[in-house]
């Protein structure tokens, strides 16, 4: 690591601030994070800590929709939403292991999302906005490729507002050394229809597979399915599995969503 | 003979790990528990290219960072010792191998990621890491060698400037049978060829490397602590070879050491660096090596790349095998590196099997990688790998069971001396075959087939069987085949007054559990207390020169050699007895603790004998010494053959390609078990080594020398969850013939028996499915079988 100042703000207005200053980088669970400072691959000045704000914090019904608050850490949300959303607190429970789960939060997860990340699909899938501290955001319009996001400079996640759809899974096949998704698909149905996630397969990071998302609000069965391919010429291609292998494993991690539904 | 009961103390008892109860409450003292008063912190600035001239190492606006004492680079190395090689192969034109010099910091280039260019000595690891970042590095990058076949051609890059080629030597073992088998081959009714990849792998202890080194000024005296297995082979070849200290003025402690795996027995260059630092510096350094560091610096293992072929007759006896490998050495010759290709594996392909004529050829091969040495099992896992994914094929090409072509095969008679120069004493190889066949239920195999099938799943049975050589080893042998060591083992059994013992073991303990296994030997040959017996090990100024813990030798020899020093402290204690009870040395029983007269009721107790040794008021002064302590070393006469059979069940997604293993099964002979809860967590850990790399794990470099595999993101460790509850045996015993305690290790069966029968296992999973692949290499991942299925 090289040197930085921390700040540890208790407000969401005193976070805002502090980020105003040159290199300043905000720090929620630092699962990712510290790591990369760890290994010299980042230079923040000043490090604005997230986790003493309470109005980051929290699983909530908020008018019809489950609000989880940007610090909210995956363990809470794997316990807290287990009634509301169990899809969602299932996907929660999955990420990395207790220790990566008591730290990481759902807003750091966001603001990073890593292409293979898991709430990156589900909040595509459910049709989440993204709330920050100047303004709302639909997850369509919020991921904008591997790493990159709406988000501007110094902008923060201050919460996540999911629609509770009538029935949803998250299928993950993992890659082998992470246990990041090597693919995986969040299938949601609502009454106006079907939206699927796929994280982990393409180069340009989360998506929705729309032609899936048809053939099942026409139909919710695994064999609307049949005959939808993906192009794996523009996916992840690495030690773990060709762009071939990954866009096989969208279907299979899609259909399998569906059955675990149906 | 099975042993059907187990005694509740001394040898057969699974006794409890006492060394558990600090490695389980935190109160461990590992290298990096060490801080010394005044101590330094180094950081290696180290290579990012695979390749390269150096041009120059420019530290001197670094030199002026904020507490930094003292950087060196290569040319502070020039005039000293390079890292040696403990090992010389004899190629088959009777030439001794290619030997490279190996810097301790890279000297005019580098030859491999992560090699040490300089380093930087500071007060505290972060100003050392920032000076290192100003530390100016001019490289001109050359064409890296990475693929063995490619780097033995003509026109490629050489690693080496001044050595001919990148070929390290070109082994033929036994040349002189060479002729006769390709005759075999000529006349055979069935050859059955198979190439194959034995995976290079990272072993990865759970504890990474540390070294400090200090020096007293007024004495001095260096002393080094370090992460090894074995702290006098440190203290000899770092000593001798790279820095020129006497051994009576260097200590080496290597303290709790959290798993060694092999890759602690190499004397590393941070070690060196450390220990002449603390001079140069006049305080002591520290290094600890980050995970990041690991992967790039520690010895990986394996990387082997094979054609191997079986001939057989009409009637399916294996008459001949004939194998071509190509071994990876990396960019330097680590410290036992070239025995690890060779004798440590070309004398097991004989298996458990009478093959009667055997040709192996080894080409060890410099390419721009990290060395490579033994790994848990070294030789004999990647021996086992070859033949017994090999006589799975013949069975399946021969449309014959892959149990009946191997007992038909098998050795039945001992001592048998094998076509590749060693003779097995003692086995019996149908035994551990019927022990598996009943364990893992192979009858019902098929019911639960149906039962993965009706899921949607495939299911496939995969055996193997294995032999090992441990209890390395007879040091004139070892001698006459290149050692540059002698592998016997020493203790010193040191008994207290009041008669406790403390036996100080050349054997190094990093995770064996000796400090209870050995204390159990001890203690039931006295017939006293375990507790009564404390273990020492892993100081040089402790322990007597002895040459450490690897190959699964310490109860073989180390075992062999406290038990030797116990009989002369018994010797000498019935002398002090017969004299005390006033009766003639002859007559006199040891037992349970207490000196007695045979035919009398005259008894006199341990304590009474140790006291009288050390306050001899009644004491046969004029005959015996006081005191009561005696060395031993012993040499052994041959290896033990610990062997086995192994079973692994699977279950296939045919959709995703991915593997899981449902139930695995090990039937061991390990000879005589001194604790058999030790024995079985041996085994078990072996297991999963195995089994990870078998389906995970895979070191992997691209083209221009880059480590890709570089964190625990892209190098798969086996977890708890990827593997079964196992069922493990250790029931079938044959004593090995020629040590006291007849035993044969333990240590690296699982990791040696287990991967071939991983992959005849996934490789019959997809048989089912319609699929005759005939091989597919390690780690069985996900996506290579499902790219096999789809193929
Ligand atoms: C071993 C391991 C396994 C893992 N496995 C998985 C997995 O299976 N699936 C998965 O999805 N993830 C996985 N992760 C990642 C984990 O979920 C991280 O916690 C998460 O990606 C980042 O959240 P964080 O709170 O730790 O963010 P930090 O590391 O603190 O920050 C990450 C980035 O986001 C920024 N940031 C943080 N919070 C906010 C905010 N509220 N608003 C704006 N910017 C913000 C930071 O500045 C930084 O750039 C794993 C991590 C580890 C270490």
């Amino acid at each position: 690591m090289y040197e930085f100042e921390i700040e540890r703000p208790s407000s969401v207005a005193d976070a805002v601030k502090a980020l105003g200053q040159e290199d300043a980088q905000p720090l929620s669970g630092g699962q990712t994070l510290i790591p990369t400072l760890k290994a010299r691959l980042a230079m923040p000045s000043v490090l604005v800590s997230l986790t003493g704000i309470k109005e980051l914090q929290g699983v909530e019904m908020r008018d019809g929709a489950l609000w989880i608050g940007g610090g909210t850490t995956h363990a809470t949300v794997m316990h807290d939403a287990a009634e509301s959303y169990p899809a969602l607190a299932k996907l929660a429970a999955r990420i990395g292991d207790p220790a990566v789960r008591n730290r990481g939060t759902i807003g750091g997860s966001l603001a990073n999302n890593d292409p293979s990340a898991c709430y990156p699909a589900a909040a595509l899938a459910s049709g989440a906005t993204i709330e920050t501290d100047r303004r709302e955001i639909a997850a369509d319009d919020y991921f904008q490729g591997m790493f990159t996001t709406a988000l501007e400079e110094g902008e923060i996640v201050t919460g996540v507002r999911f629609p509770i759809p009538q029935a949803a899974h998250y299928e993950k096949f993992i890659q082998p050394a992470s246990r990041f998704p090597l693919v995986a698909a969040y299938v949601a149905q609502f009454s106006d229809g079907v939206r699927v996630a796929i994280t982990g397969a393409s180069n340009e990071g989360v998506f929705r597979w729309t032609e899936a998302e048809a053939a099942l609000s026409e139909r919710f069965d695994a064999d609307a399915l049949d005959g939808l391919t993906l192009d794996g010429g523009n996916m992840i291609g690495d030690l773990h599995g060709s762009g071939a292998y990954r866009a096989h494993l969208c279907g299979v991690m899609t259909r399998r969503a569906v059955q675990a539904i149906a | 003979m099975p042993k059907d009961f187990e005694p509740s103390s001394g040898i057969g008892a699974s006794s409890k790990r006492r060394e558990d109860i600090r490695f389980l409450t935190g109160s461990g003292r590992y290298t990096d528990d060490i801080n010394l008063r005044r101590q330094t912190h180094v950081f290696f600035l180290r290579s990012d290219v695979a390749h390269g001239r150096l041009s120059g190492v420019d530290t001197s606006a670094a030199a002026d960072m904020p507490g930094v004492l003292k950087i060196f680079t290569g040319a502070d190395f020039a005039e000293i010792g390079g890292m040696p090689c403990g090992w010389q192969i004899t190629d088959k034109h009777g030439q001794p191998m290619q030997e490279p010099k190996h810097p301790v910091l890279a000297h005019e280039k580098v030859r491999h990621v992560g090699e040490p260019i300089a380093a930087v000595v500071a007060e505290t690891l972060a100003q050392a890491r920032d000076a290192a970042e100003a530390i100016v590095v001019d490289i001109d990058e050359l064409p890296a060698v990475v693929n063995m076949k490619e780097a033995v051609k003509d026109d490629a890059p050489k690693v080496h400037d001044d050595l001919t080629s990148n070929l390290c030597y070109d082994w033929g073992f036994v040349e002189e049978n060479k002729e006769a088998v390709n005759k075999a081959f000529d006349d055979a009714a069935h050859v059955t060829t198979l190439e194959l990849v034995n995976n290079r792998l990272v072993a990865n202890p759970m504890e990474p490397r540390v070294a400090i080194g200090e020096y007293d000024r007024s004495a001095g005296d260096y002393t080094l602590y370090t992460t090894s297995q074995n702290p006098h082979v440190i203290r000899l070849l770092m000593g001798a070879f790279v820095l020129g200290i006497p051994e009576h003025k260097l200590r080496v402690v290597a303290p709790d050491v959290g798993g060694g795996f092999g890759t602690k027995i190499f004397h590393y260059q941070e070690e060196a660096f450390c220990t002449f630092a603390a001079k140069a510096v006049g305080r002591p350094v520290k290094w600890t090596s980050s995970r990041s560091e690991a992967f790039m610096s520690d010895a990986h293992g394996r990387d082997h790349v094979t054609k191997i072929e079986l001939a057989l007759d009409a009637k399916n006896n294996f008459t001949a095998l004939r194998t071509d490998t190509y071994a990876n050495m990396g960019a330097y010759l680590s410290t036992f590196a070239p025995s690890v290709p060779t004798w440590l594996h070309g004398t097991l392909m004989a298996g458990n099997y009478k093959t009667p004529l055997i040709y192996v050829n080894v080409k060890a091969v410099f390419t721009n990688t990290v060395p490579v040495d033994a790994y848990r099992g070294a030789g004999r896992p990647e021996a086992t790998y070859q033949l017994e994914r090999l006589i799975d094929k013949a069975a399946h090409e021969l449309k014959v069971d892959p149990i009946k072509l191997r007992r038909q095969n098998f050795v039945t008679e001992f001592p048998y001396a094998t076509p590749v120069a060693v003779e097995y004493d003692t086995g019996d190889y149908n035994a551990t075959m019927d022990k598996l066949e009943e364990i893992a239920d192979h009858a019902g195999f098929e019911a639960r087939r149906r039962e993965s099938e009706a899921k949607g799943k495939l299911r496939g049975f995969g055996v193997n069987c294995y032999i090992e050589a441990c209890g390395i080893a007879p040091s004139n042998l070892v001698g006459q085949l290149g050692a540059r060591a002698g592998l016997y083992e020493s203790a010193t059994v040191r008994v207290n007054a009041t008669g406790g013992l403390v036996v100080m073991t050349g054997s190094h303990s990093h995770g064996q559990g000796h400090e209870t296994s050995f204390a159990q030997v001890v203690a039931d040959m006295i017939g006293i207390d375990e507790n009564m017996v404390e273990i020492v090990h892993g100081d040089t100024a402790r322990t007597p020169m002895g040459m450490g813990t690897y190959g699964s030798r310490s109860l073989a020899v180390g075992g062999s050699a406290m038990v030797r020093a116990t009989e002369k402290i018994i010797a000498k204690a019935k002398k002090i007895a017969s004299h005390l009870l006033e009766a003639s040395e002859g007559d006199i029983e040891l037992k349970d603790g207490a000196f007695s007269v045979a035919g009398t009721d005259k008894s006199v107790a341990w304590g009474d004998v140790t006291l009288a040794a050390y306050v001899p008021h009644n004491y046969p002064l004029e005959e015996i010494e006081p005191g009561l302590e005696e060395t031993a070393f012993y040499d052994p006469s041959n290896f033990t053959y610990p062997a086995g059979a192994y079973a692994c069940e699977v279950e296939l997604d045919p959709e995703t390609g991915h593997v899981t293993v449902e139930r695995f099964t090990a039937a061991d002979d390990f000879g005589n078990v001194v604790n058999p809860m030790i024995v079985t967590g041996q085994v078990h850990g072996g297991l999963a080594q195995g089994i990870g790399q078998a389906l995970l794990e895979n070191c992997v470099y691209d083209e221009d020398g880059q480590l890709l595999s570089a964190s625990y993101m892209d190098y798969a460790m086996p977890r708890a969850s990827d593997l079964p509850f196992y069922d493990v045996d250790h029931s079938c015993q044959t004593p090995c013939t020629h040590n006291p305690l007849g035993v044969k290790g333990c240590g690296e069966a699982g990791a040696i028996g287990s991967p071939p029968a991983v992959v005849n296992a996934v490789l019959d999973a997809m048989r089912s499915g319609g699929k005759d692949i005939g091989h597919i290499d390690m780690p069985v991942s996900p996506a290579r079988v499902w790219e096999a299925m789809h193929g």
